[in-house]
Parts: C-alpha cells; sequence; structure tokens
C-alpha cells in the first residue's frame, strides 16, 4: 500500500493543474445557450487544445499520436480534469472505445488513417450497435452487410445513436452472415456517415435534447479494407470494446456529490439547513461513503492495471455500482428540493438554472446506455461469480 | 502509487485461511460455541505461537510491530471462518488501547504478555444507554488517597469474563473533557462479570459492574485525552475487516448452495432472482473492501482523514455484512434455517458485528461531521 506519487509524477500533476488553470474553456459548457453548430465547434477546439498539451489518450503508442505513458499519468490527467470542472472532450467515445479497438485488432493502415484523426477531434464517430430488435440481446442484430467484389453493401437500421447528426464515422456491427449461429455471423465496420443511402433522424428525448438517433442504411457501400477484424469475427473485436466502455461509464462521482452538499447546505427548512435534518444528513453521508468507496476502487483497479495483476470479480463492478449510485445521488438532491424539483430548465425559479432535474433524467439513461444495470448482473454473477447459465 | 496488498501481505491472507480451515472449521466453533467460557484456548495458543497475538504491538514490547492493515487482513480471515475467542477484542482493541494511550511503562506492563498470547485484555465503553457518545459514559472515577474508586456499570463487554484486564472508560469529572481511561485488572476487589446470553455463540460479551473497585494513581493511562475518538477508529477498522470476511463467507456458501441445488429441473443458481441478488451482494463487497484497506492503512499511515474513513468502513462494511448474510439465509430456503445448517453462525454474527463500536447510523453521522456539513 502506497498512495504517494513519485516526484516526477509529483511534477506532472502540477503541470496538468497549472495549465487548466490557464486554458479553461469559456462557457463551452452551455449546450443549449448557443447553437448545436457552436457547440461542436467549440468541443472539438477544446479537444484539440488538450491534445496539443499532451493530455489525451497518453497510453497509446506514438507513432498513432499518443505518448506511451504508464495508466498512472492517465489517470492523473483524468483527476485534474475532474477536479478543474472542465467539459469531457466531444470524441470520448471514440477514444475510449474505438481507440483500443483499432490498436488490438486493426491493421497497420487502420491505426495511421484513423487514430491520428481521433485525437485531434477532427472525426468525431458515433457506435452503431443497437437496433429496434438488437438491445440487451445484442448479438441478434439483423442490420445486413453483402461482401459485393471490393465493397460491402450495408442495408438495415441502428437506433439510440448518440450523437450520429454531428459524427463524421461510425464503428457499426453488422451481420455478414444470417446463417450461422447469432455470434458468429457479425462483423465490424468503419463507415463514412457522408456515405450515400444513410439517413440520420435525431430522436427528440424526455429531457427534450435530442443527442441520440435513428439511423438508417439503404444501400449503403463500404470499402472491403473497413472491415476491423476478421469477417464474421466482430462479436470477438466488438468485445474489447465493451469492456473499454464498461470503465468509461462509470466516472468519479466526487464533483456531483460536493455539488449536491452545497445545495443541502443552502436549503434551510424551520432555520435549520438539510445538512442537519437527520434523513438527509444520514443520506448525504450514505452516499459520501459511496462516491469514496468508488474512488478507491478506481484506485484498486488502477493499481491492478499497473502492477499487472488480474484481479477477479471486481473488475466488473464499476459500471453497475456507479450508475446506480449517480442515480441514488441525483433522487437524493430531487428530493431535498421539494417542489422546485419539477422545475424545467430556464424556470427562474429553479435552483441552479433547473439543472437538477436534467441530472436526474441524465441519471436514468447511463443505467442502461452501455449495457443494463441487469446484463450487468448478469454478468457479474455468471461470469464473476461462477453460476450457472440463465439462458 | 500501489493501492492494493504487498505480496507478504496475500502471504499473509492465503496462509491465514489455509490455516483456519484446518484449525478452525465450523465443527470447532460449534465446539466453542456450546462451551461456557467462549476461549479456545489451543487455538489461541496456535494463533499465538504465529505472532498474530503480537501483530500491531510494537517490535519493543515484544511484537511483530506491523500494521492495522496487517491486522485487518487476519482479521478479515478470522469472520471468513467465524472464528471465536477474544483475539480481535485482546489483540486489536485492547492492544491499541494500550498502545495508543499507555505510557512507556503501562505498555511495558502489558503489551510483551499481549504479544505472546499469556493473556488478554479487553476494553469496556459503553453503559446501559449502549452509546458511545461521551455524555453517556458516566462509570465514575473518585479520587481516593492514592488513586481512583470506580463505580458503575459496563455493557457488552467482549470476554471480561476471562480477561487478564479490561481497559475502562470512566468520568473523573463532568463535560466531555472528564474522562478517562483505567487499566483494571481482572481479580480486582468489587469487579464482577455477568455473561449476557448472545444470539451470536462466536462470541461473549459481558456486564462488567464496578463496585467500589479501586485503582492506583498508574492505573490511569497517560494519554486519555482524545483517545476515546482514537479508538472509535481502531474498533471501527476491527470490527469492519471482520465484517469483510464474514459477508465473503455467507455469499460464497450461497452462491456454492445456488449451484447444486435443484428446482423446476435446473440449479436454482441459473435463475436471475438469484444471480442479480448475488450480483448486487458482490457488487456492494468489493468496493467496500478498498474502504477497509484504506481506514487501515490511513491509521498507519497517519492520514489526516483517518477518522472518516474508519467510520466510512465500518457504516458500509456492517450494513453489507448484515445484508448479505440475511440475503444468503435466504438464498438457502428452509435449510438455512435449521441449526444443523452453519449459514445462521454468520448471521448471527453479523447482527453482533453491526452496532458494535458504532452502528452504521452512528458512523455516518461521524462521517458528516468529519466532514464539515
Amino acid at each position: 500500500m502506497d498512495l504517494n506519487l513519485t516526484a516526477e509524477e509529483e511534477a506532472f500533476r502540477n503541470r496538468v493543474r497549472d495549465w487548466l488553470a490557464h486554458n479553461r474553456p469559456l462557457a463551452l459548457h452551455q449546450r443549449g445557450v448557443v447553437d448545436g453548430k457552436t457547440w461542436v465547434q467549440r468541443a472539438k477546439d477544446w479537444q484539440r487544445r488538450l491534445y496539443e498539451a499532451g493530455y489525451l489518450a497518453l497510453s497509446w503508442p506514438k507513432e498513432y499520436g499518443g505518448q506511451a505513458l504508464d495508466p498512472m499519468r492517465q489517470a492523473i490527467v483524468s483527476e485534474e480534469l475532474m477536479r478543474a470542472n472542465v467539459p469531457g472532450v466531444i470524441g470520448s467515445n471514440a477514444i475510449s472505445m474505438l481507440g483500443p479497438t483499432l490498436i488490438t485488432w486493426g491493421t497497420e493502415e487502420h491505426k495511421r488513417r484513423y487514430l491520428p484523426k481521433i485525437l485531434t477531434g477532427e472525426e468525431i464517430w458515433c457506435q452503431g450497435y443497437s437496433e429496434p430488435g438488437a438491445g440487451s440481446d445484442l448479438a441478434s442484430l439483423r442490420t445486413r452487410a453483402e461482401l459485393a467484389g471490393d465493397e460491402f453493401v450495408v442495408n438495415g437500421q441502428k437506433v439510440w445513436t448518440s450523437g450520429a447528426h454531428i459524427a463524421d464515422w461510425m464503428f457499426a456491427l453488422v451481420r455478414t452472415n444470417p446463417d450461422a449461429p447469432k455470434h458468429k455471423g457479425i462483423s465490424y465496420l468503419l463507415i463514412d456517415m457522408k456515405s450515400p443511402g444513410i439517413t440520420v433522424r435525431p430522436l427528440v428525448q424526455m429531457n427534450g435534447e435530442a443527442d441520440f438517433c435513428e439511423v438508417f442504411f439503404d444501400n449503403v457501400r463500404v470499402p472491403r479494407a473497413n472491415l476491423v477484424g476478421e469477417l464474421n469475427e466482430g462479436w470477438k473485436v466488438a468485445n474489447t470494446t465493451m469492456v473499454h466502455e464498461r470503465n468509461w461509464l462509470g466516472a468519479s462521482p466526487k464533483r456531483l456529490f460536493d455539488k449536491i452538499v452545497e445545495r443541502a447546505s443552502q436549503q434551510r427548512r424551520g432555520g435549520v439547513a438539510l445538512t442537519q435534518h437527520p434523513l438527509y444528513r444520514q443520506r448525504l453521508a450514505d452516499i459520501q461513503i459511496d462516491v469514496e468507496a468508488m474512488r478507491l476502487h478506481a484506485l484498486r483497479l488502477l493499481s491492478n492495471a499497473i502492477h499487472k495483476r488480474p484481479g477477479g470479480v471486481e473488475n466488473m463492478v464499476a459500471k453497475l455500482v456507479g450508475t446506480e449510485l449517480n442515480h441514488r445521488m441525483a433522487l437524493t438532491a430531487m428530493d431535498m428540493l421539494g417542489d422546485y424539483a419539477a422545475m424545467a430548465r430556464g424556470e427562474p425559479s429553479a435552483y441552479d438554472r433547473g439543472v437538477w432535474s436534467a441530472t436526474w433524467m441524465g441519471s436514468i439513461a447511463r443505467m442502461f446506455g452501455g449495457g443494463t444495470s441487469e446484463i450487468q448482473k448478469n454478468v457479474i454473477a455468471e461470469r464473476g461469480l461462477g453460476m450457472p447459465r440463465s439462458r | 502509487m500501489d493501492f492494493g496488498l504487498t505480496q507478504e501481505q496475500e502471504q499473509l491472507k492465503s496462509g491465514a485461511r489455509d490455516f483456519l480451515s484446518h484449525e478452525c472449521p465450523t465443527s470447532v466453533v460449534r465446539k466453542v460455541m456450546a462451551e461456557e467460557s467462549g476461549l479456545a484456548p489451543e487455538l489461541y495458543q496456535k494463533i499465538a505461537e504465529l505472532g498474530w497475538t503480537g501483530m500491531i504491538v510494537p517490535e519493543e514490547f515484544g511484537g511483530l510491530g506491523l500494521g492495522m492493515l496487517d491486522l485487518a487482513i487476519l482479521l478479515e480471515e478470522c469472520g471468513y471462518a467465524a472464528m471465536p475467542g477474544p483475539f480481535a477484542f485482546s489483540s486489536g482493541i485492547a492492544v491499541s488501547a494500550l498502545r495508543l494511550g499507555g505510557s512507556p511503562e503501562q505498555c511495558r506492563r502489558w503489551l510483551p504478555e499481549l504479544a505472546s498470547g499469556k493473556l488478554t485484555g479487553t476494553v469496556a465503553i459503553v453503559e446501559e444507554a449502549d452509546s458511545l457518545d461521551p455524555a453517556d459514559i458516566n462509570l465514575s472515577a473518585a479520587r481516593d488517597n492514592n488513586g481512583f474508586v470506580l463505580n458503575g456499570v459496563k455493557m457488552f463487554v467482549p470476554y471480561a469474563h476471562a480477561a487478564d484486564f479490561i481497559v475502562v472508560a470512566a468520568r473523573s469529572t463532568p463535560g466531555p473533557e472528564g474522562l478517562d481511561f483505567f487499566v483494571v485488572e481482572g481479580g480486582a476487589t468489587g469487579l464482577s462479570a455477568r455473561i449476557l446470553r448472545n444470539v451470536d455463540q462466536t462470541r461473549r460479551v459481558c456486564e462488567v459492574k464496578f463496585d467500589a473497585v479501586k485503582v492506583p494513581e498508574h492505573a490511569r493511562l497517560a494519554k486519555s485525552a482524545g483517545l476515546l475518538d482514537r479508538l472509535i477508529d481502531a474498533g471501527a477498522v476491527v470490527m469492519a475487516a471482520d465484517c469483510l470476511g464474514g459477508a465473503e463467507r455467507a455469499l460464497e456458501m450461497a452462491v456454492e448452495y445456488s449451484k447444486v441445488r435443484e428446482q423446476f429441473g435446473r440449479p436454482i443458481g441459473s435463475f436471475q432472482a438469484l444471480q442479480h441478488l448475488a450480483a448486487e451482494l458482490i457488487a456492494a463487497i468489493e468496493p467496500a473492501r478498498s474502504l477497509l484497506w484504506y481506514a487501515a492503512y490511513g491509521q498507519d499511515a497517519a492520514l489526516e482523514d483517518a477518522s472518516r474513513a474508519a467510520s466510512m468502513a465500518k457504516a458500509r462494511l456492517s450494513a453489507v455484512y448484515s445484508r448479505t448474510a440475511d440475503q444468503s439465509v435466504l438464498m438457502h430456503g428452509g435449510i438455512g434455517f435449521t441449526w444443523e445448517h452453519d449459514i445462521h453462525l454468520w448471521f448471527k454474527r453479523a447482527r453482533f458485528d453491526e452496532p458494535f463500536f458504532g452502528d452504521p447510523v452512528y458512523h455516518r453521522d461521524r462521517v458528516a461531521t468529519l466532514s464539515g456539513y
């Protein structure tokens, strides 16, 4: 057990902190305040600045735009970004999911062609997995890709595709062999969103935003060279991505907790702050304990990665626990606010510009996005605890 | 940076698991449960020979001079085995009282023989109100010619009936500053202990009466000021470690049972109702393990937030243990309610562990206070 940073790591942390103090993006997070195009451009600019400063994908190989640094440096950067309360990067799905997949499975040409532009934010990606009939049972997907000479011809539909309306590319799972058992006939394709035959239709979400989309493919031609991994081996390839996705979605909730305590200390009933209210005080401490547990749990997983210890079932719980905790935090905030909790964004009397109802709705989405809590529990029980398969 | 166990600590853990599976199977636990004293002296002798009793005793006083994290690793395994006897309370909590509060002379008087396993000690804090709040500690310590006279009753004192000494929290003057700690020898005149009928038969706890017990001046722990809080920190980690091991064992038993018990023509562990329950339990246990490691390390490294970390670990792990034990009994169904099946050993032990040295409500409140809200 050793929680100290080395002198070099300490110096690195100070450099990151100093850089962030002088390079805060202005008003970038005010999505909905600026128009969509302006927001995308600002978000891309911010990602590029972070990348050029050397603070993105530090562990990637040097030849593809990374720095080949150890996971500790990446963790220091992530923590400082969190602490500085700066927005996330617009290309984070490609950085955390597609990038590692290409590094593992991609050809040399894939890596040289795609990885650098993922980092600079020049190309934005969306993830084409879910379909109307393929959610938790993802392997039953039916979007068809037929090989015709040097090209695939893609027909079908994806849904819940976040950011498809602003994406330049999609990494997608498609069916290339309809006669094989369902896991054996899937391939992993990179699809140019400007290809003829693609229609993107944003869906308005319960929170009023339109971030996820339906994507329709009508005889879309994709070069065979855009296949990642072997033909019909896409399920194996995608599993790399899904593992990374699970890590990505369990991000640290400390910042949200601090905001909730601050709100609770300002919220008074009968002259007493809610932090002193016997029930809310207990609820706050209860979520604080889980927030700290998840911070330490992340340190444990990071340490296992640095010191090359395989670990066991502990590797599988972060997505489930992290998103459920996030939701519990949002509910605590909503309960504290009483009638004000139901006030929408933009209502003048709402607390914190109505951000809490948005946080609450967002917390619901995180519990099913990237694999529902129920699917996580299946995986934990069957692979982590060795319980007999349910299906 | 390495938030994890060292190779030596991994060996300590697997060695303890191995040792206890041979020396403390449930047949041994049940034998000790049935005996009035509940002491398991042969087992205690063996763990003393392994050095466990001197784990956190400084080397200058004959111990191994290791830290709370090392002790927590052992205690986790003791919880896993539902090990009976005074080990946690003597070698964890009583040693901490002397280590944190004793003068060098007081340490020299007691620690070497605690480390060797020749003596055991215990700590008595709560009274009828069952509260760690200093205002609820009223056993009186009145000045006498050459020392103090103690009068009052302590509750839930582990293994006081057999302890060679009891570290007792007493009030010398009114107000929060007026707490003192005294080392009272087991055979002192006016001291009596009654073993309470406890559902967790792997432990013995006593009501201890102090009827004009005279103690000399040098029996007062030199560093009594602030000791209550530091003892709560130590006790919280000791108990949380037992909770972790117990929760692991209860869940493991339930999961193993679900693999062999068949209903509707298939193992019940293939039903999602049970799978999801088991997944939720392990998903609570594993992050809580990190809380324990950090809390134990926090005391070894004297981290600023060590007290808060201890309360976090105790609040979460004691609740997780109770819930895991409850659900593990339920996963067994009728067989789990029989005396013959072992699961009730952990089910009941969880109930003792949860409130002892502060229940989750107490520790959550302490977390809030220590966080400044």
